[in-house]
């Protein structure tokens, strides 16, 4: 079973007077499946938060199913099973850490005692425990973002739900961020992200999706989209006169007593070995390079 | 525990903000400087104590009424902290109605806090105690009510100035919409008429919970003034939690 399911999901906001109307998601598909990390990449205002929204009922979808771990998403008991971190997170700034923890855990029904020791457990996972007694208001917008990230986990949900959680945070943070959804995935937890800091994304991601202007673009595994995209050969040799080398027809450059070429093809790149090994020259490395997820996404953008 | 969750935080929003105590300390001043115009008042002393007295308690509980119940569902939409709640396991009902749970017992503070620190200055400057004053305070508290689920009506779907606006309209209405019982029997339209008894109907009589003519003349007072009173809170604030409901559940969080 799937632990998230979007079949066809449109929405379409209008303007104050209905004169206007500003389609923003065009009919998306999205398969999250358990236990993975799900990047959901997009520009601003493509149509990620809107995506978000009508995952969790803060939004109600123009047309489309939503389904998380078999169930519709409409029904309010199923977010029993969820945690959210809204992008930007906004709390009730006069309450502590501490007490916003307790209250989201009474809004789970979850027994006093538990929430208090979760909360305690919370805090020291995101590095808050010191401060957990400081009044929301006096938190940089980083320590929201922690404090955003273990009101979501108060319920131990099996599905997590983050909008743009790397947003506010030093590198630091961000690293902290990234180790405590690695191990949070490795417990077998589910986790959808948005973000575009493509980074992060790529350190971290199962699968992905990308999404432009309320259409999902390309869905896949990182790794498959990664290794099937290739974008040249470099190779790195020495000990061949320049004037032989002239001969040959690839472009290569000169660089601290060594010579790179960029190949396009396999197949170019095996004529310049044969080539270089004939020679009597000397290869210091092949290397693949990859397309990188940012080569990706704007690869997408630009088509 | 949902419905707890939700009141009781409501309750800490509001007495952590310093209007509220400002208006419950202006309320009370205002109740005991009654003492000041009751020296320069020829005759009744505990009549003009009651009578400025009763009327500053009231207006500034109404003060607070309006002013927590429009602010603290705007702010939760406006500060996107609903995002926080109604991501959770629960339902719009379920907050509307936490809400004003919360608001009640908020008003319930304020209007105890005042009231009784009105009663024992009562108690000291006259040597009396009309414990009619503790039904006066009842169904003012009814009335805060009314008022309570007015301003959460019109605060979930609009915004806090225009919810004001509405909300102090229809309180005013409240006070003479009795005149407008006298005058529907003489219209004779039928469309006049049908639009008069729609318009008293549907509008909040806010005459039913007003006794401070009984408590200052010292005049008996009616139990079944206070049953209709009960009655008509209940009917009224159930009728509008559901309408506000209705028009939450369908509302968008963007």
């Amino acid at each position: 079973m799937n632990a998230l399911e979007i079949r066809n999901l449109k929405k379409t906001f209008k303007s104050n007077f209905l004169i206007r109307q500003y389609p923003v998601l065009k009919g998306i598909d999205i398969t999250v499946e358990k236990g993975e990390i799900y990047g959901f990449l997009g520009p601003n205002g493509a149509g990620k938060t809107t995506t978000m929204k009508c995952i969790i009922g803060l939004i109600y979808p123009d047309t489309g199913e939503i389904s998380i771990f078999g169930q519709p998403s409409d029904d309010t008991a199923r977010r029993r099973n969820i945690g959210f971190l809204p992008e930007q997170p906004y709390f009730y700034d006069y309450l502590t850490a501490e007490e916003l923890l307790m209250f989201s855990g009474m809004l789970f029904s979850l027994p006093t005692k538990q929430t208090r020791q979760k909360t305690g457990e919370l805090l020291e996972l995101v590095g808050l425990e010191q401060k957990k007694n400081l009044k929301l208001k006096k938190y940089s917008k980083g320590m929201l973002q922690r404090v955003g990230l273990a009101q979501a986990l108060i319920n131990e949900p099996e599905f997590l739900i983050l909008d743009e959680p790397f947003s506010g945070l030093d590198p630091i943070g961000r690293k902290e961020l990234r180790d405590i959804i690695l191990s949070l995935r490795d417990n077998g937890k589910t986790i959808f992200f948005s973000s575009h800091i493509l980074q992060d994304m790529e350190m971290m991601v199962d699968r992905v999706g990308i999404i432009l202007d309320g259409t999902i673009r390309k869905e896949g595994k990182l790794s498959e989209l990664i290794s099937h995209s290739v974008r040249y050969y470099e190779i790195v040799f020495t000990g061949i006169d320049e004037n032989i080398l002239a001969n040959h027809p690839a472009k290569y450059v000169f660089q601290d007593n060594h010579y790179i070429a960029r190949l396009d093809t396999v197949d170019e790149t095996n004529k310049i070995i044969e080539f270089i090994v004939q020679n009597k020259g000397k290869i210091i490395s092949i290397t693949p390079i990859k397309r990188t997820l940012e080569d990706i996404f704007f690869e997408e953008i630009h088509q | 525990m949902k419905l707890r969750a939700i009141a009781l935080n409501t309750f800490k929003e509001a007495v952590r903000n310093k209007i509220f105590y400002l208006l419950v300390v202006l309320g009370v001043i205002t109740a005991l400087s009654s003492v000041i115009v009751s020296m320069l008042a020829i005759g009744d002393t505990e009549k003009v104590l009651k009578d400025i007295g009763l009327a500053a308690i009231d207006f500034f509980s109404v003060l607070i009424a309006i002013f927590t119940g429009i602010n603290l569902v705007y702010k939760e939409i406006e500060k996107k902290t609903i995002f926080n709640i109604l991501s959770k396991p629960i339902s719009r009902s379920s907050f509307i109605i936490g809400k004003f749970l919360g608001l009640a017992f908020t008003l319930l503070i304020a209007l105890a806090s005042m009231a009784s620190i009105f009663m024992a200055f009562l108690y000291l400057s006259t040597g009396n105690m009309d414990p009619a004053i503790l039904a006066y305070f009842f169904l003012l508290y009814l009335e805060l009510l009314i008022i309570t689920s007015i301003s959460l009506f019109f605060s979930s779907f609009s915004t806090p100035i225009l919810s004001s606006i509405y909300t102090i309209s229809l309180y005013l209405i409240g006070q003479v919409l009795w005149t407008f019982n006298e005058f529907k029997h003489h219209l004779k339209a039928p469309l006049e008429k049908i639009t008069a008894y729609f318009f008293y109907y549907i509008l909040p009589n806010l005459e039913k919970f007003n006794i401070k003519n009984e408590i200052v003349l010292n005049n008996r007072l009616d139990g079944q003034l206070i049953a209709n009173g009960i009655i008509y809170a209940v009917l009224y604030i159930s009728a509008l939690l559901v309408l506000t409901i209705i028009i939450f559940d369908r509302r968008e969080f963007q």
